[in-house]
C-alpha cells in the first residue's frame, strides 16, 4: 500500500504497541507483579490519566487520576507517576481507622466504607502519590485496577509495564550486558 | 445537561474588561460540531465580513470540539478563528498540545475575545475563575520566557497559549503558540492577538469531560487507537521519522518544490533534509500531543556548531520551506530556523517560502543585497536564520519579509514571483506533479493550504487508495469529499493524522457516543459540507471571486523541467468547472440557492 518507504518496520528506541484493554490472561493476580515505569519511552501523551480517571468514574479528568504525568522539557523526558504499592508502606501505619490495607494483587486499597477522609494518608506518603478529589471529596489513589491496571494497557509505548519484578528488570539488565558483550567481545576475537 | 460538549462559552470583552458565560446553542452544536465549524459559526455571526483583521470590533475565537480532551483517537486540537491578516479570507488554524483539553476541563468548550485592551494583558481561567491581568512583565518576550513565566506567576500544571514578538509587532504570519512549541500556525491569527495586546491565554481547569454512552463511547475509541496502531504511516512511519519522512517520498515523486518552485520538483540534497536523516543525527525524542498513540512530534538537539540549539521539530512544511524552496542543504541551519519560528511565534511555511522568494528576486537583480544586508542567495544556511530572526522582531529587511512574499513580491512590481494563493504561501507539494493539490490550493477557503482536504494522502501515499498524481480524473470528487471530511475532522477536535487510518464511520461513531446526537455518517460528513459552504460564503462576501481560485503563473505555465512529473504544469482549467459543479455552484464558483438550502445555510 504504501510506496517507498522501505524501512518503515525497522527497529527504533520508541514503538507504538496493540492496545487492549480486556482482562489479562490468567496469572494477572499473583503477588509478585509490579508496576514498573521507563520514562525513556514516555511521549507523554497522557492517556494514563484519561483512562485512570475513566475506568473510575465514568469520566475524563486528569485531576482525578491516579497516576500523572510530568514533562520536563530541557531534559526532553516525561515520568508517569503513581503509587508504588510500597511494602512497608507508610499510608497503612498512618490510618487511623485501617482503612488502607494491602490486597491479594499487591496493591494497598482504600476501603471506601471505612475511609473517613481525614487525609493523613496523603501527607504519610513520601512519594506524593496520594491525592484528593476536592470536587467529590474522596481519596484518589492507585489500586492496580484488581490486578489489571488500565494505565499500562492503554499507554501506546510501553512506558508503564504491570510484570513480574525480575522479568521487568531483565530487558535492562540484558541491555547493559550487551554493551558489555559488544565492548569486550571484539577483544576475545 | 451536554456531553461531550461543556455546554458553555466564555465571552471576554477586552476593551471593557468584562467577562461572562453564555450557553453553547445546541442547534449550532450539532449543525457545525465543535472547534472549527463552531468557531467559524459564531464568528461569522458576529462579525462584517469586510472587517479590517485588527479593529477592535474583529473577535477572536479560540473553540475546542466535542472529542477534545476525551479518549477519542488524537483529541489534542483546538481551533482558532478570525478574520486572517495575510489572506483577507475566514482564518481558521488548530493546534495540539494540551491547552484545548484544559479549556475543556476548566468547563469551557471555548473563548470569544472582543474588544481591545488598553495596554498588554493576559487572561487566566482557573474554573469558575476568570480574570484579565497585567501582562506587561512578559510583553516583548518570546514563547518560552513567557510560558515560563506566566507558569510560575499562576500554576505549574497550566496550559498557557501566547504569542511572541511577532504577533506583538503584527507580522501578517505569526503564529499562536501553546504548550511551547505547538502552533496554530497559518494565517497570521497571532497578529490579530497582538492587535488586541492580549498576549496569552493561561488555563487550568479540574472539571470532567463527560460522554453520552462511556462503554460505546470507550469501544469506540479503542477500535479507532487499534487502527491507528496497525497502520503503517500512525503505528510506524511517523513514530520513527515525523513527517518530515515525507521528504524523500515526495523528491521520488518529483513534486518537492525546489528554489521558489522554480526548480522543479527534485532536489538534489533531500535526503540531507529528511526525516531519516534528522532520526540519525538530531532526534532526542518523540513526542506526543494529549492522548495521542502516534508520537509524530521531534524533540531535537543540534548540540554544537553556528546552529547549536533545542527545541522541537521541524515538521515537513517546515523542513521543506527552509529546505529544499531554499536550497538549503544543512539540516541544522534548518532546525535552527524553525527553533526561532516557534520562539518568536512565526509561521515557518510562509516565512520559509518568503525568504525563498526573496532569494530569487536578489538572484534576478530585482532586490539588491545591499538592502537584504546580506548577498542572499539559494542555499544561504546563515541567511535564513538571520533573516527569520530579524523578521520575528522586524528589524531592518525583516520589516518587509514580515508582509509575507505576496506583499514583498508585489511592492517590487513582481507578484508572479510569489508562490502563493490568496496570498498565501503554498506548502511542500507541488501541484504540478500532485494535480489534486493544486485544485486543493485554489479553492482552499484559507488560501495556500496542505490540510484542507490533504489529496497527498490518495496521490502520493494510496491512502485510502492509490490514484495517480499526474491526472485530473476524479480529483474534483475525491477533493470535494476530503475537504469535506478535514472540515468535520476539524471540528470534532481530533487531529487530521488519525484519517490515515480511520475514516468517518470510526469519526461519526466517537462523536455520536460521545455527544449522544444521533448523526448518522451521512449527517457528518454532511456537516462538513456546510461548514465548507460558510466559509466560502464569508470570502465571497469579504470580496473573494473566481478570479482568486487560481495559482502562480508558475504553475500554470512553467512546466516542471525534470523528475517523474517533467512536462506537467497544473490543469486547473480542467478540474476548477468540475469542482464548482459537484459543489453545487455556479460557473463563478458561488453556491447556488438550492445549495445553501439543502445545508441549512439559507
Amino acid at each position: 500500500m504504501i510506496h517507498a518507504i522501505p524501512v518503515f518496520l525497522q527497529a527504533f528506541p520508541i514503538q507504538i504497541k496493540e492496545v487492549n484493554l480486556s482482562a489479562s490472561e490468567a496469572g494477572s493476580k499473583e503477588l509478585s507483579k509490579i508496576l514498573m515505569i521507563s520514562p525513556e519511552k514516555c511521549i507523554g501523551c497522557r492517556s494514563c490519566e484519561l483512562i485512570c480517571s475513566f475506568s473510575k468514574e465514568k469520566e475524563f479528568n486528569p485531576k482525578q487520576s491516579a497516576v500523572s504525568v510530568f514533562s520536563y522539557d530541557d531534559a526532553a523526558i516525561s515520568i508517569p507517576m503513581m503509587c508504588m504499592q510500597c511494602e512497608d508502606a507508610s499510608c497503612v501505619k498512618v490510618c487511623p481507622v485501617g482503612a488502607l490495607q494491602m490486597n491479594e494483587p499487591g496493591a494497598v486499597k482504600i476501603d471506601r466504607e471505612k475511609c473517613i477522609v481525614c487525609k493523613m494518608c496523603i501527607s504519610a506518603c513520601p512519594l506524593g502519590n496520594i491525592s484528593f478529589d476536592s470536587r467529590k471529596k474522596k481519596i484518589i489513589k492507585c489500586d492496580l485496577c484488581e490486578g489489571d491496571p488500565q494505565c499500562e494497557k492503554i499507554c501506546p509505548t510501553g512506558a508503564i509495564h504491570f510484570g513480574e519484578g525480575s522479568s521487568v528488570n531483565l530487558a535492562r539488565k540484558k541491555s547493559i550486558a550487551r554493551k558489555f558483550n559488544e565492548l569486550f567481545g571484539e577483544v576475545e576475537e | 445537561m451536554m456531553f461531550g460538549w461543556t455546554g458553555t462559552i466564555l465571552r471576554v470583552n477586552l476593551s471593557t474588561g468584562k467577562t461572562g458565560r453564555e450557553p453553547l446553542r445546541e442547534d449550532y452544536a450539532k449543525s457545525y460540531i465543535g472547534a472549527r465549524g463552531l468557531g467559524s459559526r459564531i464568528y461569522i455571526d458576529e462579525v462584517d465580513p469586510g472587517i479590517d483583521p485588527f479593529s477592535p470590533d474583529n473577535r477572536l475565537i479560540f473553540m475546542a470540539g466535542p472529542l477534545t480532551g476525551t479518549l477519542a483517537a488524537c483529541p489534542g486540537r483546538y481551533e482558532v478563528v478570525t478574520k486572517a491578516p495575510l489572506t483577507g479570507t475566514i482564518g481558521a488554524a488548530n493546534s495540539g498540545g494540551h491547552f484545548g483539553p484544559e479549556l475543556k476541563f476548566a468547563g469551557y468548550d471555548g473563548i470569544i475575545f472582543e474588544g481591545k485592551a488598553a495596554s498588554p494583558v493576559y487572561l487566566l481561567i482557573e474554573d469558575d475563575r476568570v480574570e484579565i491581568k497585567d501582562a506587561s512583565h512578559v510583553w516583548g518576550k518570546d514563547v518560552h520566557e513567557t510560558t515560563d513565566t506566566l507558569l510560575a506567576d499562576t500554576f505549574e500544571d497550566a496550559r498557557v497559549a501566547c504569542i511572541g514578538p511577532a504577533g506583538e509587532k503584527l507580522v501578517l504570519f505569526a503564529t499562536i503558540m501553546n504548550d511551547k512549541h505547538r502552533a496554530a500556525g497559518r494565517s497570521g491569527l497571532g497578529a490579530v492577538m497582538g492587535s488586541k495586546n492580549l498576549k496569552a491565554v493561561v488555563v487550568r481547569g479540574s472539571r470532567s469531560v463527560q460522554v453520552a454512552e462511556p462503554q460505546k463511547f470507550l469501544e469506540s475509541c479503542l477500535d479507532a487507537r487499534k487502527k491507528l496502531k496497525a497502520n503503517p504511516v500512525t503505528g510506524a512511519g511517523l513514530a520513527a521519522y515525523g513527517t518530515e519522512i515525507l521528504v524523500n517520498i515526495l523528491n521520488q515523486s518529483g513534486a518537492l518544490p525546489t528554489r521558489n518552485w522554480r526548480d522543479g520538483g527534485i532536489f538534489e540534497h533531500a535526503d540531507d533534509t529528511g526525516g531519516e536523516t534528522l532520526a540519525k543525527k538530531y532526534l532526542v525524542r518523540n513526542k506526543g500531543c494529549f492522548g495521542c498513540t502516534i508520537g509524530c512530534g521531534r524533540i531535537t538537539r543540534i548540540p554544537s556548531g553556528p546552529f547549536k540549539g533545542y527545541g522541537e521539530g521541524p515538521e515537513y512544511e517546515a523542513g521543506w520551506s527552509y529546505g529544499a524552496d531554499c536550497g538549503i542543504r544543512e539540516l541544522d541551519a534548518i532546525c535552527k530556523a524553525n527553533f526561532i519560528c516557534n520562539e518568536l511565534g512565526l509561521d515557518p511555511i510562509t516565512m520559509g517560502s518568503t525568504i525563498a522568494c526573496a532569494m530569487e528576486m536578489v538572484e534576478k537583480g530585482i532586490i539588491k543585497k545591499e538592502e537584504v544586508g546580506r548577498d542572499l542567495k539559494f542555499g544561504d544556511a546563515e541567511g535564513i536564520v538571520e533573516l527569520t530572526r530579524k523578521t520575528g522582531l522586524r528589524e531592518g529587511f525583516g520589516d518587509k519579509l514580515a508582509l509575507g512574499s505576496y506583499r514583498l513580491a508585489d511592492s517590487y512590481g513582481h507578484p508572479e514571483l510569489s508562490m502563493t494563493v490568496k496570498k498565501q504561501e503554498m506548502p511542500a507539494y507541488d501541484g504540478r506533479g500532485v494535480q489534486g493539490m493544486g485544485l486543493e490550493y485554489a479553492t482552499s477557503n484559507r488560501g495556500g493550504c496542505h490540510v484542507r482536504g490533504y489529496l497527498t494522502s490518495p496521490e502520493i501515499l494510496g491512502i485510502p487508495k492509490k490514484l495517480d498524481p499526474l491526472v485530473t480524473t476524479d480529483k474534483a470528487s475525491w477533493l470535494k469529499i476530503f475537504q469535506d471530511l478535514t472540515a468535520v475532522v476539524d471540528s470534532a477536535g481530533i487531529c487530521l493524522f488519525t484519517t490515515f487510518a480511520i475514516g468517518l464511520p470510526e469519526l461519526s461513531e466517537m462523536l455520536r457516543t460521545a455527544t449522544g446526537v444521533n448523526l448518522t455518517d451521512e449527517e457528518v460528513l454532511r456537516a462538513g459540507e456546510r461548514i465548507w459552504n460558510m466559509e466560502k460564503l464569508f470570502n465571497l462576501k469579504a470580496g473573494f471571486t473566481k478570479a482568486d481560485d487560481t495559482l502562480p503563473p508558475r504553475l500554470l505555465s512553467e512546466p516542471l523541467p525534470s523528475g517523474a512529473a517533467k512536462g506537467k504544469v497544473t490543469e486547473l482549467g480542467t478540474m476548477l468547472p468540475e469542482y464548482y459543479s459537484l459543489r453545487g455552484w455556479d460557473s463563478e464558483g458561488v453556491p447556488t440557492d438550492a445549495k445553501l438550502k439543502e445545508l441549512s445555510l439559507a
